[in-house]
């Protein structure tokens, strides 16, 4: 017979506390199936969120026994030391319920950082040719694959520290469209990066390259835009 | 922080590194050799090259330093980014005064 | 600062806690340094009595102990300044690690030197 979780997770919004609940262990049980327990058998006014259980989507992540992560690719055998879990929201963004946060001020930092695509083209114009081997072009494949899931914004120290940093993710896709030779927008990009709360924010602390699950590597991406940034700024191309 | 302090710590950042191994080997051959004060001063004073040495250590030490304390000020102290900019240029405006009186006071005859 | 998540004890980030100390300690000796030395201003008595001062065992360990954050802040900034500047190396860990070794062996040998 199998032994029992003791599982803590977060109740409330800012305000709240941990409530433990006995969870069956099984052979194969993910952090997201625990929760997902608790809801179901347990308690149903737990707050949580998921959609896809396989890793693709990053609705999930949560903190657990103090890193964040996916809790549906987070095998309870890996972390649950002494068969104890303690499970509570992503940090730094407010909570808007138990396990659930607000990823809007995610979201607005991402439109701060202008990480969105600014086309050069019309689709009455042929198709740009771009050759995926250019160095430019690789550099932009290797910090691609983001899907805004908030773990690498949930371990900067720097985000926590200062209000107005955008975060790993939001300049990590601006290095992305910087080097998207389709892309038109880099001056004001470059501008807005280089803005109070860009990337001379951060101290290469490297908790998100370490915790990315995509294992994408936010601190070399916000290195690039420093050096694309201060050049720039020598050139006179965009101002302090 | 944006790109114009950035710039300005990184490149006196570059700057120093080069100095403080100089400085480093100054203070272990000097202790090594117990100097003393005298020692120490008939070797500094008149000299062009110490006093340059030095006056560039010490202007790039107050830009640098300043722009770091402003940092950790906004970063962890619940001074406003204003207050700290305002206290990191006075702290840097007393290294230089002091510094470059601790340079003109090994370095003047 | 509740430091509830686990992953801050990690090595990249007390090297980073570690540069910040490390600077913020600078910056607060670097104004005493400048007022001993403007000691000489008033004569080289004046200095060297303070130099004698400073001779003492707690004072000198004191100073080894200035040496190790001058020479950590240095070896860890230039590893950010190469991270900043340069291509992508893997193994920041080590590096970090390394330049941490290497200056308290360089405090170590003014420990020595100076005793």
């Amino acid at each position: 017979m199998l032994a029992e979780l003791s599982v803590s997770l977060w109740r409330g919004a800012h305000e709240g506390r941990y409530e433990t609940y006995a969870v069956p262990q099984r052979e194969s049980q993910t952090v997201l199936d625990v929760v997902t327990y608790v809801q179901r058998h347990l308690d149903p006014t737990l707050s949580y969120r998921f959609a896809c259980r396989v890793g693709v989507c990053g609705s999930c992540a949560m903190t657990v026994n103090g890193k964040p992560r996916w809790t549906c690719r987070t095998h309870v055998s890996k972390v649950a030391g002494g068969g104890r879990l303690e499970i509570g929201p992503l940090e730094n963004l407010p909570v808007i319920k138990d396990l659930a946060t607000d990823m809007a001020p995610f979201f607005e930092k991402w439109q701060q950082a202008k990480g969105a695509f600014a086309p050069s083209q019309t689709r009455n114009d042929p198709i740009a040719q771009i050759k995926p081997d250019s160095p430019a072009r690789v550099a932009a494949d290797a910090a691609i694959e983001c899907i805004n899931c908030g773990v690498c914004h949930a371990a900067c120290d720097t985000v926590r520290w200062n209000a107005d940093y955008f975060g790993p993710a939001p300049l990590n896709r601006a290095w992305t469209l910087v080097n998207d030779e389709r892309d038109s927008g880099n001056i004001a990009r470059l501008q807005a990066v280089s803005a109070v709360g860009g990337c001379h924010s951060c101290h290469s602390h490297q908790s998100c390259q370490e915790l990315c699950p995509q294992s994408l590597n936010p601190t070399a991406a916000i290195a690039g835009l420093k050096r694309r940034s201060m050049a720039a700024y020598l050139k006179g191309e965009i101002t302090a | 922080m944006n790109v114009r302090l950035y710039v300005w710590q990184r490149l006196t950042a570059a700057v120093m590194a080069p100095l403080v191994l100089v400085h480093i080997a100054v203070i272990l051959y000097a202790t090594r050799q117990e100097m003393t004060a005298a020692d120490i001063l008939s070797r500094t004073r008149g000299s062009i090259a110490w006093a340059s040495f030095y006056a560039l250590f010490v202007a790039a030490a107050s830009i640098h330093a300043s722009i770091g304390v402003r940092n950790v000020l906004a970063e962890w102290s619940p001074l406003s980014d204003r207050r700290a900019g305002l206290f990191a240029v006075i702290f840097g405006l007393a290294l230089l005064a002091l510094g470059f009186r601790a340079v003109a006071a090994v370095v003047l005859t | 600062m509740i430091l509830r998540t686990k992953h801050r004890g990690s090595a990249l980030w007390l090297a980073a806690v570690v540069h910040r100390l490390s600077g913020l300690l600078l910056a607060i000796f670097l104004p005493l340094h400048f007022l001993a030395l403007g000691l000489a201003l008033n004569g080289e008595e004046k200095l060297d009595g303070f130099l004698r001062w400073s001779d003492q065992p707690l004072v000198k360990l004191a100073e080894s102990g200035l040496v190790f954050l001058l020479a950590v802040h240095l070896l860890g900034g230039l590893r950010v300044l190469v991270i900043e500047n340069f291509d992508w190396h893997d193994g920041q860990k080590q590096l970090a690690i390394i330049a941490a070794a290497v200056s308290a062996v360089i405090a170590f040998i003014f420990l020595v030197r100076i005793f």
